[in-house]
This record gives C-alpha cells, structure tokens and sequence, in this order.
C-alpha cells in the first residue's frame, strides 16, 4: 500500500467520534465571525452596527490578494464589530450578530437534491468560488481561489486529501460516508477549474468505508482515482501527500504547482459543491467535537461563529478535570484560552484533554539518539535545529533548512527525553523567515 | 469547569517513550550474551560482570552526589549499561581490584567528567576498557578457557584469543560452531556471535538503533581483511573469522551505536562506520595489538561531532 517515504509516526488513532450519523448544531443565540479565519489579510467588514443580516450575506470582502470573503452563517441584527480573543490568542475584530429566525438568501439553494451539471468556465467557477468565502478546510485555511490560479493550466493532477492523519478527528471520514456523491461531483468542478484530467484521491486504510463507498460512485468517472493509503502521520501533509500518491516532492521553498499538482482537502470540496452548484457561501462547516471523557464524542454541523462552548454543551457538556481544549486535532491544533472562542472556517475539531494527558514531563538531555531525524518528514535534524536555535545561530539554522518544517510535531512527539523541539524550531523558524525576508 | 485552561503549543500528545526504556531495552538486548558467557565462563563471568555494573553505578551515584551536587541519574540505565559493557570486554579472570579501577575510569572520566549522559565524546565503557588495557597489560590479555558453567574465577586456566592466534600464526583456530556459539577464548561477552547478533535483532526490532552502523561496520571489516586474504591467504586470515572472532561484533552492535557518541544522521553514520571498520581492519592486520575494536571506535567517537556538523542530508526534494 503506498505512502510517503521520509520519516512519519503512528500516534495511537483515537478516533472515537465516528460512525456515526452527523448531526446538526441547534442554532446559538449569537454568532462572532472573526474578519480574519484565513491566512493572509483581514477582510474589510461592509456592514455596521444595526445592520440586518440573512444567512448568505456579505459581511466582508476580500483586502487583498491572499485574504478571503467572509458571510453571515445566520440571519438576525449585527450587535457590534469588536475584538474577540480568536483560537490563536491574539486580538482579531470580528461581526457580533444576534440571531434572529433563520432566513437565508433567496438565491441558496437549500434542497438535498443532487445538482451534476455544471456549465460555468473555469474562470467563472473560481469567482464563484472566491466569491463564496472559501479557503481550505483542513486546518491552514488558505484561499482556494489563488491556490486554483496558482495551478490553473499549469498543473496535470488534482490531489484530494482525505487522509485524515490526525488523530482523534473524524470530521472528514464522516463527509465521506454521508456525502460521497457530491464529493465526486465537487472534485469535478474542481477539475474543470484547474483543466486537468486526472483526480487522486488519497484516504488512509483506517477508512475502510469510506475508501470502498467513493470507489462505488467513482467507478462512472475513471478519470478519479480513489487511493488507500498505509496509516502514516503527517500523511495529510501536502509534500506527504503528493509523495505518497505520485512519487513527487515538492523541493524546499517551493510550491506543489511546480510539481504539477494541487492538492485540496475533502472538506474543502464538498464547501466548493455547495457554493458551485448551490450558491450557498461557507458558513457552515462539520466538525468533530471529541475527548476520551467527554459524554458523547460526534462529527458536527456547525454555524461558522458558534461558539466553541455551545458546541461542546451539545456533546454532554466539558467532562471534570478538563484542564486542555485544542482547536484541531492532538498534533498541530491549537490549545484556546477559553471557550469563548468561535468556530472558524479551519477548525476541523474541538478536542478536550484532562490534566494527565495534557501535562507535558520535564524536558531532559538530548541523548542523540537520532530519533527525531528518523521521523521528520522533510529531512531536518531537529535535535540540531533546536541547538542552533537556543545558541541563536541563525545562518546555521538556516544552513540545515529550519524554514522547510512543515510544524507537523512528530519530533517532539518521538523524543525519549521529552525535549520541545518544535517549539524551539517554530521560533527559530519565525526568526530566519524574518532575516531572510530582510536581506530581499 | 473555571479552572484555567492549559496553554501550550503544539503537538499535544507524545509517543511515551523515554531514556529509561530506550536503557532497558539495550539491557534486554545484553541478555543472551549474558547467558552465554555464564555457560561458558561460569562463575568469573558472574563476578565480573556484578563488579562491574555495581562499582559503574555506585561511582556515578557518589560523584553527582558528593563530588557534583546535583541530581543522581543512576536510575536512567545508563551507569548499568556501561558496566555491562565494561564488563563485557573484559577476561573473567580479571582481579575485582582491577575491574573497580576501571569503572572508576569509566564513569568518573569516561563520563561525568564531560558533564554525563548525553554530553560526554567518547564511549565511557571503552574509555575504562582501553585504559586497563594499557595500564595493566599482562592482566588484561590472558583469556580463560571455556567451560561448561566451570566453577572457576581467578584460577582459570589461560590461553590466546583467535586474533592472538592469527596475528602470530600460531595455535589451532576454533572450527565455525565454537565461532558462532563462543566456544573460544575470549573477552567475557564478545566471544558468541549468536547471541550478539540476536540482541540486534531484538534492537532492530524494538527501533532502538538503525541498521546502519552495524552493518557497514561489518561489511567494511570483511571487504578489507577479504581483500588482503585473497591477496595473501598464507599471511591473512580468511574475513569470515575475522566477523567471527574478537570484540568486533559485540563493538560494532553494541558499543559503535552508542547513541550519545555516535552521529544522528545516516551519512554520517555510514562515514562513522566504515572509519571503524577500516581502523579495526588496520589495527588487527598490521598493528601492535591483535585487536583493534575498541581504539576504531574511539578514535570514529572524536570524529561524530565533525560528522554531526558537517553531513547533513540532502534537503527535501532536491536530487543531485
């Protein structure tokens, strides 16, 4: 079964919010919407206090090239535009809007039928998609449009990632299994998007299910292939990926368009199937709430906005002796200051944590045992890095490539001595990106 | 719930693993050796090999304590493993005196002396080793004869090894079943290549090193010393007994893969390795000593942190 070739890990799995139908998040009395849920620059807000809203209406617009539109996910009065404290930690302004009723668009189409047909450019299915508010799903929250210009015409293969690597999450797994049709119709716009006749699509073998119910519906299409993939973390990663399905890597500092691939997470498609075929922007998306103690572990339909807190009240509420809450899974989430927090288009999940699991132990010498290399995925010496790092030998670090870590933390993970390698080498990361920007 | 939430980055979860099993799984791997060397030399091997592990760790243990003033890490594993080593490469006749000296030297300067585990250069069980070696020469190369399970400690009956053999063509050579068991003359834990090699596969197995080392160790000594017998086989031993004889199988799994003095990356570990066998192959044919084992891996130690600077992998992607 293939895989990619460097490094990896096998976190146990955990993923215990599965097989189960999704079910969908009563509506919150208020939602926040963070202008900024996408990598790149905030959004510009085009609404005011005392503004009505429908769900579908465009509260802001995009401020630049990399940045993203943003809708309401409900319909009622905006409150306010003030700052709120997004799963980062950082100050981010951000629409407070009261709900009222649930009126949507009239233009959204809010019918289960399936639509296939789909007539539009590919010029006009990337406006339409920029123009729906979306960015990738799986957790970097990048605007798909400029990743689909990016390889448009320029590109042989789609990549589909439906790895799921992380543990614990089972969001993706869930949408694969309730909607594989419109996934594949998804995936087919997208490859009209980019014009290319190939489509892989990569799901780990721990989904069995899923891998065998696409395969079924993709038979009819056999320019899709659905691919099995060894359990292997960070196999969701894009240089991963791309390896493990196509033998490509994508070299350090470059992007996976110059190997002549783009890769889009199954989340992302089936928000493309709906903004495309449906007219209805992102502003909902599923996530999985989950935790070894919580009550009733699920894979969600959220507002984007909720809450974090509502969403884990409608899983049994938080268990006692939760002393962590991730937004994402275990290895590259994001632990959040409070449940304040609302959910955004990148979040894929909610995990909590009770005091044992979240303790990290005393970090203590390196005894070079070289572990760390084995498991990077990118072929960095993270034991190394973090020397370099602590000692602030930035030419070093950047002699060994910090800046090619992709952050997937399998260093830290694997080592015996329990020392914080990634935290350092995201520092020191920071740090040469900083001095290399600099010497332009 | 308002109890604080904790805040830390990412990744959030860990593999569990730590020194102490990564210590203990080495020790595990020590085991079949053990037993080998108790059938063989018997009682000596025992108190050898108790003296050993038991002054390593009391040395270290009253060092940090006294000496330091800081916090004992007799509980890593560590100390044991080198007493093992140490005792491993030793004859099991040696005199308790002797075997305490060279802990001493082990620990005290092998190791601690460069700040302990994970910051000393060369290997410490070697350091002690080749100290005795020189120090107390006479001792240190009169080898008892095997038994089974013999009851004998400083009364042992004494030989040559089968390098000491070769080196100065004398002597009968052990057929390949005594080889590959340990039925020879020997340093206590060196002498079966069974043994050893099972201890790398349970290695091997649990990850707890790379193939690498070993192997190209090996490979280095026998295209070297085969070499030299196709050459000359009237002046050079056949490179099958050389794998088969001396500490080399028991220096190249065992004390080459130390972790702390040996290189992090496959590069550097394949430079590393083959340096060893080159140096071992050198020494052994043409040097002073009939083996050279234990010099190979001290003089390869002193290099690692070159290697560790200087060869690093190719970045990601790029193919030359």
């Amino acid at each position: 079964m293939k895989t990619f070739k460097i490094g990896g890990i096998h976190p146990p799995e955990n993923k215990i919010s599965g097989n189960k139908e999704i079910k969908k998040l009563p509506l919150p009395e208020q939602v926040v919407i963070p202008l900024s849920q996408s990598l790149g620059s905030p959004s510009t807000p085009l609404v005011k206090k005392g503004d009505m809203v429908k769900v579908g209406t465009l509260i802001a617009e995009s401020s630049g090239f990399i940045s993203a539109y943003v809708h309401s996910s409900v319909s009622g009065k905006v409150a306010k535009i003030d700052k709120i404290i997004d799963s980062g930690g950082y100050g981010k302004d951000a629409v407070f809007i009261d709900v009222i009723g649930d009126e949507w668009e009239e233009n959204i189409d809010l019918s289960e039928t399936l639509v296939e047909e789909c007539n539009l450019t590919s010029d006009e299915i990337i406006s339409k998609i920029e123009k729906s508010g979306i960015v990738g799903l799986g957790g970097a929250a990048f605007p798909t449009n400029v990743k689909l210009m990016s390889g448009k015409d320029k590109v042989d293969t789609l990549i589909i990632n439906g790895t799921e690597c992380e543990p614990y999450l089972t969001d993706d797994h869930s949408l694969m299994l309730e909607k594989g049709a419109e996934l594949l119709v998804g995936i087919r716009i997208l490859m009209k998007a980019l014009n290319v006749q190939n489509a892989l699509v990569g799901i780990e073998n721990n989904k069995k299910d899923a891998i065998k119910h696409l395969e079924v519906l993709s038979r009819k299409y056999p320019s899709i292939k659905i691919i099995p993939l060894k359990v292997k973390y960070p196999q969701g990663g894009e240089k991963q990926l791309i390896d493990a399905l196509t033998n490509r890597q994508v070299p350090g500092g470059k992007l996976p368009a110059d190997v002549g691939v783009v890769v889009q997470n199954i989340g992302t498609v089936f928000a493309v199937y709906e903004a495309v075929q449906k007219n209805k922007p992102l502003v909902t998306r599923i996530v999985t709430v989950t935790g070894k103690r919580l009550k009733d572990p699920m894979d969600v339909w959220v507002r984007i906005g909720t809450p974090v807190k509502q969403l884990i009240e409608f899983a049994g509420g938080v268990p006692d002796g939760t002393r962590k809450i991730i937004a994402g899974g275990p290895m590259m989430g994001k632990a959040i200051v409070n449940t304040d927090v609302p959910i955004t288009k990148g979040m894929s999940g909610i995990l909590l944590m009770s005091e044992t699991e979240s303790m990290r132990k005393t970090s203590r010498v390196c005894i070079r045992c070289g572990q760390c290399a084995n498991v990077c995925p990118l072929k960095l010496i993270p034991s190394s890095l973090m020397t370099f790092v602590d000692f602030e030998e930035w030419s070093k670090a950047e002699k060994f490539n910090i800046t090619d870590c992709l952050e997937c933390g399998s260093c830290s993970y694997t080592c015996p001595s329990n020392r914080p390698l990634l935290d350092y080498i995201r520092a020191g990361k920071g740090k040469v990106n900083q001095i290399i920007r600099n010497r332009k | 719930m308002e109890t604080k939430l904790i805040i830390s980055p990412s990744p959030h979860i860990h593999s569990g693993d730590s020194i102490e099993k990564k210590m203990y799984g080495v020790l595990i791997a020590l085991i079949p050796a053990f037993i080998v060397s108790l059938v063989f030399f018997g009682l000596g091997a025992l108190v050898v090999t108790l003296v050993s592990v038991f002054s390593c760790v009391l040395f270290e243990y009253l060092i940090q304590r006294f000496l330091l003033k800081e916090k004992t890490s007799i509980s890593d594993g560590s100390a044991v493993i080198t007493g093992v080593l140490l005792a491993f490469n030793l004859p099991s006749n040696l005199p308790i005196w002797i075997i305490i000296i060279g802990a001493l030297v082990a620990i005290g300067i092998g190791k601690l002396t460069f700040g302990g585990l994970g910051r000393n250069i060369f290997n410490p069980a070697l350091v002690g080793r080749v100290f005795l070696l020189i120090s107390f020469p006479a001792q240190m190369t009169v080898w008892p004869e095997p038994g089974f399970f013999p009851m004998t400690y400083l009364d042992a009956t004494t030989g040559a090894t089968t390098l000491n053999m070769i080196g100065n063509h004398f002597g009968t050579i052990p057929d390949y079943t005594s080889l590959l068991l340990g039925k020879m003359r020997g340093s206590l834990g060196e002498v079966s290549a069974v043994a050893l090699l099972l201890g790398f596969i349970f290695m091997l197995l649990r990850k707890i090193i790379q193939w690498y080392i070993p192997v190209f160790i090996l490979l280095t000594v026998f295209l070297f010393t085969g070499i030299m017998n196709w050459i000359n086989p009237a002046e050079y031993a056949s490179p099958v007994i050389h794998l088969l004889s001396g500490g080399l199988l028991l220096g190249a799994v065992f004390m080459a893969t130390d972790y702390v003095t040996s290189p992090v990356t496959k590069g550097g570990m394949i430079i590393y390795a083959v340096g060893i066998g080159i140096i071992t192959s050198v020494i052994r044919l043409w040097g002073a000593y009939p083996e050279g084992v234990s010099f190979a891996i001290l003089i390869m130690n002193a290099v690692t942190p070159l290697l560790n600077n200087y060869v690093k992998p190719e970045r990601y992607g790029i193919r030359k």
